[in-house]
């Protein structure tokens, strides 16, 4: 078997271990070790490994559960990420996590959290508002002092003695993490035949349940693989895949956009492992840092206020510049509110400027890739005849 | 529709010249250049924006006037139109596209433009994407005041200091800047006052459902008698009056051992009590109603009528803490409740109100209200021992109401609940 | 003799049971619901009774001459049924031939028309000599349209009136004859039937005692779709779940749990052990994964919905389906083919995507505790059993499932047995 293919076999095998039996072998090497789990978009995961736990990122089932309870929770408008996380958690199989974070992404992983508590009485599960506004003298406050909360009674819950210690650590982690995102993006913003998005994914998928330093070692043996077996250029056309940052695409589906002819260069996937943009400060107080992060270099994103008129109108605009894309595919889980109501001002934007765009909805158990296929196919063909001019 | 008239209380009456008045002098705001504050019901600051002199403006209230009065489905296509997702919440929609269809009012009154948008998030995601959509329309300024979530069932004392914060260096300085005008503490003391002073009679008007027959129904009749102190009136004298005037007739007919009026006439003869989640039907609201009383159910305790505000828990607005009251009402709202919160008040409503049963109506457009309404069904089913029922409509999109379907459902649970009753 | 009818309306069959005093079923009578609702619950009745009339008779004859006369003899009664019908379908046709069909075409027409109801004729009294009981549709438009295409598209091979032309003959006389009172009574045709047997004189006592026996209808109770169509006031109405669950509990005492899974909804019941439902949930508002969604996936396959369950008990390796959306049927089947699975493991994964539906439901519901009853048009649908029986086990471990062979007349039996109470 080729480098690349272990890898990416390894990280395939993570994000389909819905009984998170990793995590429980990871657990069971050192006795007292506890995981913590959270919901998508972004949550401070910094917080949980610095009092020891593993973070661990809460996906659902994708398109390999059967839902009954999940579906017995909630009415057919709901998106579908809430049923399989219920469905695997009315199973027990996340029951390896004693704390939950859920931060503030919309009003469905937002009540989660009380149907959490309420099933799972024994376990911590903390909502988590984030700072919806940007204003440092506000944001950077409220920010800092919701963390040094939870930080204090995640300290409590895994007998962390010294959390500020282990977050200077977490946060110097997760930096080289955030860089060798960074380079990986990059490359594949370069080079995209070599990186196909449903590998990156799975790598991205495979750090929301790896510490850091594993998801390093697996991440570099990934580089040198496409170093050692780079792809072929094909005449694809290029684009910027954007609404998917909560609610995950099947792999088939990343795969049929690509297949069709249209290389994803810049996406929103599991956009909370790239949330902040910049490294985070490793001086001063770290709660405070990783505050000022957010506030400071955070990347744009649906569920968090936008404070300045013209940044919708000009979001799309300049990720399409940043990426050198030729259109946009907006792809956004069905019933999302977060971006299906951005959808049109972000759309509008992006025509005003006059960029070639598409949109349609998935579930992330979407199991018919043939309309997507026909219409990213004529997408990229319509921009290989017409747009190049 | 001639079926579906009902003869209107009093207090009814007044509310209505209460609103149209108001809508009129919004229609002349321009003019008089009193300043418009757009906002929404939950977390509502109507006693701070009054102080200043401003109008408020409710979206929601628009929309589901709108939908009342059969406008909402022309609004909501034309929203479609301009690339909303069907998916999504329909009062925005409604909104928009009255918006995009000449901004007038459901009243036939032309709308001021806001001169500030103050989005109190409060509960509901929706409300965020609400007013970067209405900026984009308008060239004002925004205020975001951020209301943490009672994630774990009370407001907590740092956030609650945050939200006064914001009060303090963001809100009030912006409205002190579009008035004119000086924040005075102590006007705002006496309008805080005047809310606390109506909050007693609402409580008194909805906690008189517990006698037998109720003289009110607190779903579809409540959604009128919070009508004044959910939108504009909240903190004013005529709000006041209004709520006083309500409380002495809802008494009256507790004396003479009266119910609602309903549009199947009076129900003084009342076969079931009801406990009701969730927001009503805006586009059928009388036909929606008329399928509960026809059949001498009667609702004693509603949870929408708490959106804009927890009275009954015993919170009022307190003229001695003025900032800090209005922080802890903006946390107390229901929609800012955690679901085990919510729960544990349903089970506290079918005890305290002796329900027979409680019925969740489930709107589409409303995650904040849905999202994990059937764990609260199982839930309050299991605590109270008595079995719920569940329908499912929209707020204003009339294609989300199938008359057929919900009558078939509500018939099924109320021979249900009789079932029941005649066994034990 | 008292007897008491229920009557359920449903939207694809309307059925009717009859009880005598004692709670015993006398007769039943299913028919298809067409687009008139009273005739269809009247041809039900009409059914009902004759059945029961022949069950009378079973108690008088059987006694003297044996089963297989009795047999002999109802054979006899439906074949005098039939062509009755068939003779009133006949007419009628040649009458849209004379108004409908232009001149040059007549003559061909009318030959074809005569050639294929002499054919029918033929082959039902050869069926009737050749004692021929094989199992086939309780419906007379089924009976005769298989007949009639057959004969229409030999006829229109042999380059007579064209296969369309008599297609359309049919298509618009089957509706009119179906909606037309027919005399299709016990007393009008139990002579002809008598006499096409030769008159035994064991079954001509038996008959005229039979025939004597008064059958009063003291009540009726109807339920179902359409029952509030019916004609009956308001407290002989009930719910189609309040008669489902008394109904699965007349049938089977033990039943707890029932699922009901028809063409247009799915309902969870709970009930205790007196057959009073406890709790229920019917599918929300989106339609997806009803029977109707099978049929549509038979449709797409071009072949017959019973053949459905069959094709799929033959899967070996079930194909997983995510989706039961009915307006995404025709195209989750064709990838699935032109991936190159098989059609056989397609259609498992279908049955075991519209029972995932089905245990979602039962799940709101409460689950299942204990014994179970599965009733509705999927209950006959062999592979939509296995796949419920194996996620019954899967969730709640071995629990008895009960499925009658009359679970269609599940609702109707529910029906009379309010009828009976309520009478009492």
């Amino acid at each position: 078997m080729s480098l690349r293919a272990a890898v990416v076999d390894r990280a395939d095998a993570l994000a389909c271990d819905l009984d998170l039996n990793h995590v429980k072998e990871w657990l069971a090497e050192v006795p007292g070790r506890k995981a913590a789990g959270y919901l998508p978009v972004y949550a401070p995961r910094e917080l949980i490994a610095a009092v020891g736990m593993l973070p661990v990122g809460v996906h659902g089932g994708g398109d390999r559960l059967e839902i009954i309870k999940g579906d017995a929770c909630y009415q057919s408008y709901i998106c579908h990420l809430p049923r399989s996380v219920v469905e695997l958690l009315l199973a027990g199989r996340l029951d390896c996590l004693s704390a939950v974070l859920f931060p503030s992404t919309c009003d469905v992983i937002r009540n989660l959290s009380g149907i959490w508590k309420l099933q799972k009485p024994g376990t911590y599960v903390r909502y988590l508002d984030l700072p919806q506004v940007l204003d440092p003298s506000i944001g950077v406050p409220f920010w800092t002092m919701e963390m040094e909360h939870v930080l204090g009674e995640l300290a409590e819950l895994a007998g962390c003695e010294d959390p500020k210690g282990g977050l200077r650590q977490a946060i110097a982690d997760y930096n080289a993490v955030r860089e060798r995102l960074q380079v990986l993006y990059a490359h594949r913003r370069d080079r995209p035949w070599d990186i196909p998005t449903a590998e990156l994914y799975l790598l991205m998928r495979a750090l929301e349940s790896l510490p850091a330093q594993t998801w390093m070692d697996l991440s570099a043996d990934y580089l040198s693989a496409i170093e050692q077996e780079p792809g072929r250029p094909r005449d694809n056309c290029r684009v910027v895949l954007t609404g998917a940052f909560c609610e995950q695409p099947p792999l088939g589906l990343l795969k049929t956009i690509e297949r069709a002819g249209c290389y994803i260069v810049d996406d929103d996937l599991l956009q909370g492992n790239r949330m902040l943009q910049g490294p985070v400060s490793t001086d001063g107080d770290p709660v405070q840092a990783l505050a000022e992060a957010f506030i400071y270099t955070s990347v744009k994103n649906s569920v968090i206020y936008e404070d300045d008129p013209d940044g919708k109108r000009n979001l799309m605009k300049t990720r399409v510049e940043a990426a050198r894309a030729d259109g946009i595919v907006f792809a956004a889980p069905s019933f999302c509110d977060p971006a299906l109501l951005d959808r049109p001002m972000l759309r509008a934007g992006a025509e005003a400027a006059g960029i070639p765009c598409i949109a349609f909805k998935y579930a992330e158990n979407t199991g018919q890739f043939q309309p997507f296929r026909e219409q990213a196919g004529t997408f990229s063909d319509s921009i290989k005849l017409w747009g190049a001019g | 529709m001639s079926q579906l008239e009902m003869k209107k209380d009093q207090s009814m009456v007044l509310q209505k010249q209460m609103i149209a008045s108001h809508f009129e002098r919004l229609e002349q705001a321009p003019e008089t250049k009193e300043p418009v504050v757009y906002t929404f019901v939950p977390g509502n600051l109507t006693e701070l924006i009054r102080s200043f002199g401003c109008l408020p403006v409710l979206p929601e209230i628009n929309a589901l006037q709108s939908g009342m009065r059969g406008k909402s489905r022309a609004y909501i296509r034309e929203a479609e139109r301009h690339g909303h997702s069907e998916d999504v919440c329909t009062y925005v929609k409604c909104d928009v596209g009255m918006m995009k269809s000449g901004n007038i009012g459901p009243t036939g009154t032309r709308l001021p433009k806001p001169d500030l948008l103050l989005l109190s998030y409060t509960g509901c995601y929706t409300f965020m994407k609400w007013f970067e959509l209405l900026r984009e329309e308008y060239d004002c300024p925004t205020v975001f005041l951020h209301v943490p979530y009672q994630g774990d069932g009370v407001l907590e004392p740092q956030h609650r200091a945050y939200v006064i914060k914001q009060l303090k260096e963001k809100l009030i300085p912006m409205l002190e800047q579009i008035s004119g005008k000086e924040f005075d503490e102590e006007a705002l003391a006496q309008r805080l006052a005047w809310s606390s002073q109506a909050e007693d009679d609402l409580v008194a008007v909805l906690e008189a459902a517990k006698n037998s027959p109720s003289p009110i129904d607190s779903y579809f009749g409540g959604v009128y008698y919070v009508g004044p102190i959910f939108s504009a009136f909240r903190g004013t004298a005529e709000g006041a009056e209004y709520y006083k005037l309500l409380r002495a007739e809802v008494e009256a007919r507790v004396a003479a051992g009266q119910g609602p009026e309903t549009p199947s006439g009076r129900l003084d003869e009342q076969r079931f009590r009801l406990v009701v989640e969730g927001p009503p039907n805006w586009t059928h609201f009388r036909e929606f109603w008329k399928m509960f009383s026809d059949e001498g159910a009667c609702v004693v305790a509603s949870t929408y009528t708490k959106v804009g505000g927890t009275y009954e828990r015993g919170f009022r607005h307190d003229p001695k803490d003025p900032l800090g009251t209005l922080a802890d009402y903006c946390g107390g709202c229901y929609t800012n409740l955690n679901l085990p919160d919510r729960v544990q008040m349903l089970c506290d409503y079918v005890t305290e109100y002796a329900a027979d049963g409680f019925l969740i109506n489930s709107v589409k457009s409303c995650n904040s209200f849905s999202a994990g309404q059937l764990v609260i069904l199982q839930e309050v089913e299991k605590r109270t021992g008595i079995p719920g029922g569940f329908i499912e409509t929209d707020l204003v999109d009339p294609r989300y109401f199938s008359p057929a379907n919900i009558k078939n459902r509500l018939e099924s649970y109320f021979q249900m609940l009789a079932a029941r009753k005649a066994v034990a | 003799m008292d007897c008491f009818i229920g009557i359920d309306l449903g939207s694809t069959t309307t059925k009717a049971v009859m009880l005598d005093s004692h709670g015993e079923v006398l007769g039943r009578g299913i028919t298809n619901s067409r687009s008139d609702y009273d005739r269809a619950a009247e041809v039900a009745k009409t059914e009902a009774i004759i059945t029961a009339r022949f069950n009378l008779l079973r108690r008088e004859v059987e006694k003297v001459a044996g089963t297989e006369l009795l047999e002999q003899l109802l054979e006899a009664f439906r074949l005098e049924q039939l062509l009755v019908q068939l003779g009133r379908l006949e007419e009628l046709i040649h009458d849209e031939i004379g108004g409908g069909v232009s001149p040059d075409l007549q003559g061909a027409a009318r030959e074809g028309v005569e050639h294929i109801f002499r054919k029918i004729r033929h082959e039902e009294d050869a069926r009737f000599n050749a004692n021929d009981r094989r199992r086939r549709s309780d419906f007379f438009r089924d009976i005769v349209g298989s007949a009639y295409f057959r004969l229409a598209e030999e006829i229109g091979n042999e380059g007579g009136a064209s296969f369309d032309l008599l297609l359309s003959l049919y298509d618009k006389c089957i509706i009119l004859v179906e909606n037309e009172p027919l005399e299709l009574g016990f007393h009008q045709h139990i002579d002809p039937a008598l006499a096409r047997i030769g008159e035994p004189p064991a079954a001509r006592k038996g008959v005229q005692e039979a025939a004597s026996i008064p059958l009063n209808v003291q009540s009726s109770v109807g339920t179902g779709y359409g029952r509030v169509r019916l004609p009956f006031p308001k407290e002989n109405i009930r719910s189609e779940i309040l008669c489902h669950g008394l109904g699965a509990h007349m049938m089977f005492p033990g039943t707890r749990s029932v699922l009901d899974i028809g063409g247009q909804d799915t309902k969870a019941i709970q009930i205790d052990a007196s057959g009073i439902v406890t709790r229920f949930q019917m599918n929300d508002r989106c339609a997806a994964g009803c029977g109707r969604y099978l049929g549509y996936i038979a449709d797409e396959m071009n072949i017959g919905l019973h053949e459905l369950g069959p094709m799929a008990s033959k899967s070996t390796r079930p194909v997983r389906i995510n989706s039961t959306c009915t307006v995404f049927a025709g195209a989750e089947l064709r990838e699935r083919l032109s991936l190159g699975e098989a059609r056989e493991d397609i259609l498992a994964g279908l049955h075991r995507a519209v029972i995932l539906r089905a245990m979602s439901l039962l799940a709101r519901t409460g689950g299942v505790d204990d014994e179970f009853t599965f009733t509705g048009g999927v209950a006959r649908n062999e592979a939509a059993v296995s796949a419920l029986r194996q996620l019954i086990e899967e969730n709640y471990g071995q629990r008895t499932l009960n499925i009658s062979p009359s679970s269609i007349y599940t609702g109707a039996l529910g029906g009379a047995v309010f009828a009976l109470r309520g009478a009492a």
